[in-house]
C-alpha cells in the first residue's frame, strides 16, 4: 500500500489500468467474451469517452478556480447546436471552434452571475441549463426548420470530416501508399493466450481508427494537469478554488481569473457538445447531450477533481456503453470483471482492518457473479445508471480520500471576509 | 414593526416584478435580433388572457408547479438544495399508478390511498439523499442529481419489464394499467381544470403554517439561517435535515398526481415530464413564500399555457422557455443586489444612531 501511495497520480493511472487489464484478461479468457478487450472496443470506447472527458474537465477548470458549474449540460448543449450550426454552414472544424466560442461565452456568463453579481453558483448554473435548453430550441426553429435536412429538431447535415488516424506499424496505418504491417492486429487475434492480446487490443485501440478531434480532447489532459500544477497562472487558479482570501493578500487578481477559468470551462463543455454533433454524428439533435454533462460532473468527482482522474472516470464510465453499442452479448462478462474488482478491494481493505466494509464488498462481489450466471442480458437502464450509482457510491463510501477545493461553492467578494 | 415588515414585503415583491419585467425586456431584444416582433408577440400572448378557457389551463398546469415549488422551498428554507424533485416524483409516479390499480376501494378512500402512497414514496427516494447528508456527509445537490438519474432508469426499466400493458385500443403509446375510476381526480372544469388545484392551494396554506406558525418551523428556519446558533438551544440540525428532505420528497411525491389521477389515469413515459425541476424556478421567482408560490405558478402556468398562441404568429413558442430561464438570473441578481443596498442602509442607520448617543469629546 505504501508503494501505492507513493506514486504520482499519472503513474497510479497507469498502474490501476494494468490491474484492470489483468482483471479483464482473466474474464475473457473464462467467459469467451473477445469482445471485452478489443481494440474496436477500445476505440469505439474513445470516442463515447470524449465528450465526457472534456465534460468532466470543465468540471475540473471550474471548481479548481472555486465555481461550482451545475450548467455543465447547459454549455454541452450550446456546443451541439453551435457546432451543428458551425459544421452546417462552414464544414466541421468551423464547426467546433464557432462552439467553442459560444461555450466560452456561456461560461462568462456563468462567471459573471456568481463573481459579480454573487449568484448562489446551483442556481446559476440551473438558469443556464434552463437558458440553453430554450434558446436551442429556438433557435432551431428560426435558422433549421425548412432547410434541406434540417427541421425544428435538427441541423442539415455537417461538410466535411475530420480524417482518422492510424499508426504506422502498429496498426497498420500507411506511409505514403504504402501498407504497414499491422502488428498489434496479429497479436490481438491470438485470443487463446492471457493477457498479451488484450494488451494489444488496448493499444491498438489507442492508435488506430482515430478522429483528430479525439486526440486533441485526450491531449488536453496531460495539457491541463500542466497549466494547473506547473505553471504561475494554474497555482492562482487553485489559490482562488483554495482560500481566495489568502491569494487577494498577495495580490492575485481573483475575480479576473475567475472569469478566465470560467471561460476555459465552458468552452471545453462545448467542445464537447461539439463532439456529439459534428464528429460522433454529423447533425445537431435536440437532446443529443442526455445528460452527459452531468456524467461529466459525475467524473470531475469520481477523478477527485484531477485531469487525470477525470480521464479514468470517462473511460470507466464510457466502457460499458461502448461494450452495449458493439455486442449485447458482452455486456454481463462486465458483472464478473465487477466481481473480481470487489474483491481486490474486499482484500485490501481487511488489510486495512475494515472487516465490514470488507464483508459487504465480499457480499456485492457474489451477488454480481451470481447475476452473471443468472441472466443472459443486462438492461440498457442498468448500463445508463452504473456512472450515477458509482458516483454515489464513491462519495458515501470514499469521502476521506476525495479532497475537493476547499472553496468551491461558497460565495466570495473581494475584500470582505478578511 | 407591523410597518417594516409590509416595507420589506413591499421591496421582495418589487424585485420580483422588477426581474420578470428585465426578462421581458431581453426576450424582447432576443425577438427583435431574430426579425420577429416583439410587440406582436406580447399582444398576443398576453392578450389570450380574456379567454377563459386560456385561465383556466394556465391554473391547471400552475397545479403541479405550486406543490414542486413548495418541496423546493421547504428544503431551502433549512438550506437544503433539492434538485431531486424530479427524480422523486418519477419514483412515486410508477409506484402509485402500480398499486392504485391493484386495489380497489371507494372512491374517496381510493384517490386517498393514492395520494399516501405517492407521498410515501416520494419521501423514501428523498430519504436517501437525507440519509447520505446526515450520516455520510454527501453533498445534496450532487446526491440528489445523480439520484434523478438513477431514477429515471430504475422506473424506465421496472415499467419496461413488469408494468406495461400493450394497448388494446391500437395506439402505440404503452402504459401501465389503467386505474379503476374510483382512484380518479374529479375535474373542476371538465377536462380543463382539474380538482387536484385545490390540493396544491391547501398545500400551501399547509406549508404556511407550518413553517411560520409552528415551533418546528421556527426551528426549521432557525436551523436553516444559523445552525451553529441553533444548535445551542438543543436543535439537532441532523434530524432537521432528514425531516426538511423527508417531507420535501413527500411534497415531490404529490407533484405528478395531477397527471397522474387527473388526467392520463395511468403511468406512462414523460408523464409530468420536467414539472419537478419546473418548481425551482417557480420557488426562487416566489422567494420561498406560499403567497409568492401562488402568484409565480399561475405566471408560469399563464405562459406555458398561452405560448402555444405564439405559434399562430409565426414565433417558436420556446422564447417562454428562455424567458424562464433569464427571470431566474434576474430575480436572483436582483435580490442580490437589494440585500446589498439594504445591508448598507441598516449599517448607515446604525452608524447615525451611535453617533447621535456618542459623548462628544
Amino acid at each position: 500500500m505504501k508503494f501505492f501511495k507513493s506514486l504520482t497520480t499519472g503513474q497510479r493511472t497507469v498502474a490501476l489500468s494494468l490491474g484492470f487489464m489483468l482483471v479483464l484478461s482473466i474474464v475473457r479468457l473464462f467467459t469467451n467474451a473477445d469482445d471485452i478487450t478489443s481494440s474496436g472496443t477500445i476505440s469505439s470506447t474513445l470516442r463515447v469517452a470524449t465528450p465526457i472527458l472534456l465534460a468532466g474537465l470543465a468540471g475540473v477548470w471550474a471548481e479548481r478556480v472555486g465555481i461550482v458549474n451545475i450548467g455543465i449540460e447547459g454549455m454541452m448543449i450550446i456546443g451541439t447546436w453551435f457546432g451543428g450550426y458551425g459544421a452546417w454552414k462552414w464544414g466541421s472544424w468551423a464547426g467546433i471552434a464557432l462552439a467553442i466560442v459560444a461555450g466560452s461565452l456561456v461560461g462568462l456568463l456563468h462567471a459573471l452571475a456568481t463573481v459579480r453579481f454573487n449568484v448562489n453558483h446551483v442556481v446559476s448554473g440551473i438558469a443556464i441549463n434552463i437558458l440553453a435548453a430554450g434558446a436551442t430550441e429556438y433557435l432551431s426553429i428560426i435558422f433549421f426548420k425548412g432547410q434541406k435536412g434540417g427541421g425544428e429538431s435538427q441541423s442539415p447535415a455537417g461538410k466535411g470530416g475530420y480524417g482518422e488516424f492510424d499508426m504506422p506499424f502498429l496498426s497498420g496505418g500507411r506511409i505514403g501508399s504504402w501498407h504497414s504491417p499491422d502488428i498489434l492486429g496479429w497479436i490481438e487475434k491470438k485470443h487463446d493466450l492471457p493477457l498479451l492480446p488484450d494488451l494489444a487490443g488496448f493499444v491498438r485501440g489507442l492508435v488506430s481508427d482515430i478522429y483528430i478531434p479525439t486526440i486533441v480532447a485526450i491531449s488536453l489532459v496531460p495539457i491541463t494537469a500542466y497549466i494547473l500544477w506547473r505553471t504561475r497562472f494554474g497555482l492562482r487558479v487553485r489559490s482562488s478554488g483554495e482560500s481566495p482570501q489568502a491569494g487577494e493578500s498577495l495580490g492575485v487578481p481573483i475575480n479576473r481569473l475567475r472569469y478566465q477559468a470560467m471561460a476555459i470551462s465552458g468552452g471545453l463543455a462545448a467542445f464537447g457538445g461539439a463532439y456529439l454533433s459534428c464528429v460522433f454524428t454529423s447533425t445537431y439533435r435536440q437532446g443529443q447531450t442526455g445528460g452527459q454533462g452531468y456524467i461529466g460532473l459525475a467524473t470531475t468527482i469520481f477523478g477527485n477533481w484531477t485531469p487525470f482522474g477525470v480521464f479514468r472516470g470517462a473511460i470507466l464510465f464510457g466502457f460499458p456503453s461502448a461494450l452495449k453499442f458493439r455486442d449485447e452479448k458482452n455486456v454481463p462478462a462486465l458483472l464478473l470483471v465487477i466481481a473480481v474488482i470487489l474483491v481486490a478491494l474486499a482484500i485490501v481493505s481487511l488489510l486495512k482492518n475494515k472487516q465490514l466494509l470488507a464483508t459487504g464488498l465480499l457480499i456485492g462481489a457474489a451477488v454480481s457473479a451470481a447475476t452473471y450466471f443468472l441472466v443472459d442480458e443486462v438492461p440498457q437502464e442498468f448500463v445508463a445508471a452504473t456512472p450515477y450509482i458509482v458516483t454515489i457510491l464513491v462519495l458515501a463510501g470514499a469521502q476521506q480520500q476525495l479532497r475537493p477545493p476547499a472553496h468551491a461553492g461558497i460565495a466570495y467578494r473581494a475584500g470582505e471576509n478578511h | 414593526m407591523k410597518s417594516q415588515r409590509l416595507q420589506r414585503m413591499a421591496v421582495t415583491s418589487a424585485s420580483s416584478l422588477l426581474a420578470v419585467f428585465v426578462a421581458l425586456c431581453i426576450c424582447a431584444v432576443i425577438l427583435l435580433i431574430t426579425g420577429k416582433d416583439p410587440i406582436e408577440a406580447y399582444k398576443t400572448l398576453f392578450g389570450a388572457a380574456g379567454d377563459t378557457k386560456v385561465l383556466q389551463g394556465a391554473l391547471n398546469r400552475a397545479t403541479p408547479l405550486m406543490i414542486s415549488a413548495a418541496a423546493v422551498a421547504i428544503g431551502f428554507k433549512m438550506n437544503l438544495f433539492n434538485i431531486g424533485v424530479e427524480g422523486q416524483m418519477r419514483v412515486s409516479l410508477l409506484a402509485t399508478a402500480v398499486a392504485g390499480a391493484a386495489i380497489r376501494l371507494p372512491a374517496p378512500l381510493h384517490v386517498l390511498f393514492c395520494l399516501i402512497v405517492a407521498m410515501a414514496t416520494g419521501a423514501l427516494w428523498a430519504a436517501f439523499a437525507g440519509w447520505l447528508k446526515v450520516k455520510r456527509g454527501v453533498n445534496e445537490v450532487i446526491s440528489t442529481i445523480m439520484l434523478n438519474f438513477v431514477a429515471l432508469s430504475l422506473v424506465a426499466w421496472a415499467f419496461d419489464s413488469f408494468f406495461r400493458v400493450e394497448s388494446t385500443t391500437g395506439s402505440l403509446l404503452v402504459k401501465t394499467k389503467e386505474l379503476p375510476t374510483s382512484a380518479w381526480f374529479p375535474d373542476i372544469v371538465d377536462r380543463r381544470l382539474n380538482g387536484m388545484f385545490f390540493i396544491a392551494v391547501l398545500v400551501l396554506v399547509l406549508f404556511y403554517v407550518l413553517v411560520w406558525k409552528t415551533k418546528f418551523g421556527f426551528q426549521l428556519r432557525a436551523s436553516g439561517a444559523n445552525p451553529g446558533a441553533s444548535r445551542v438551544t438543543g436543535v439537532n440540525p441532523k434530524r432537521m435535515i432528514m425531516i426538511s428532505m423527508l417531507l420535501s420528497g413527500a411534497l415531490a411525491g404529490l407533484v405528478g398526481m395531477r397527471a397522474l389521477l387527473g388526467d392520463v389515469h395511468a403511468y406512462q413515459n414523460n408523464l409530468a415530464e420536467q414539472q419537478g425541476f419546473n418548481g425551482i424556478a417557480v420557488a426562487l421567482l416566489g422567494r420561498n413564500h406560499p403567497l409568492g408560490i401562488f402568484i409565480s405558478a399561475l405566471l408560469f402556468g399563464y405562459l406555458g399555457e398561452a405560448s402555444g398562441r405564439l405559434q399562430l404568429i409565426d414565433i417558436p413558442k420556446e422564447i417562454t422557455t428562455i424567458m424562464t430561464g433569464i427571470i431566474v438570473l434576474a430575480v436572483v441578481i436582483i435580490n442580490e443586489a437589494v440585500k446589498r443596498w439594504d445591508d448598507r442602509r441598516i449599517q448607515h442607520k446604525a452608524a447615525l444612531a451611535l453617533e447621535a448617543v456618542a459623548v462628544p469629546a
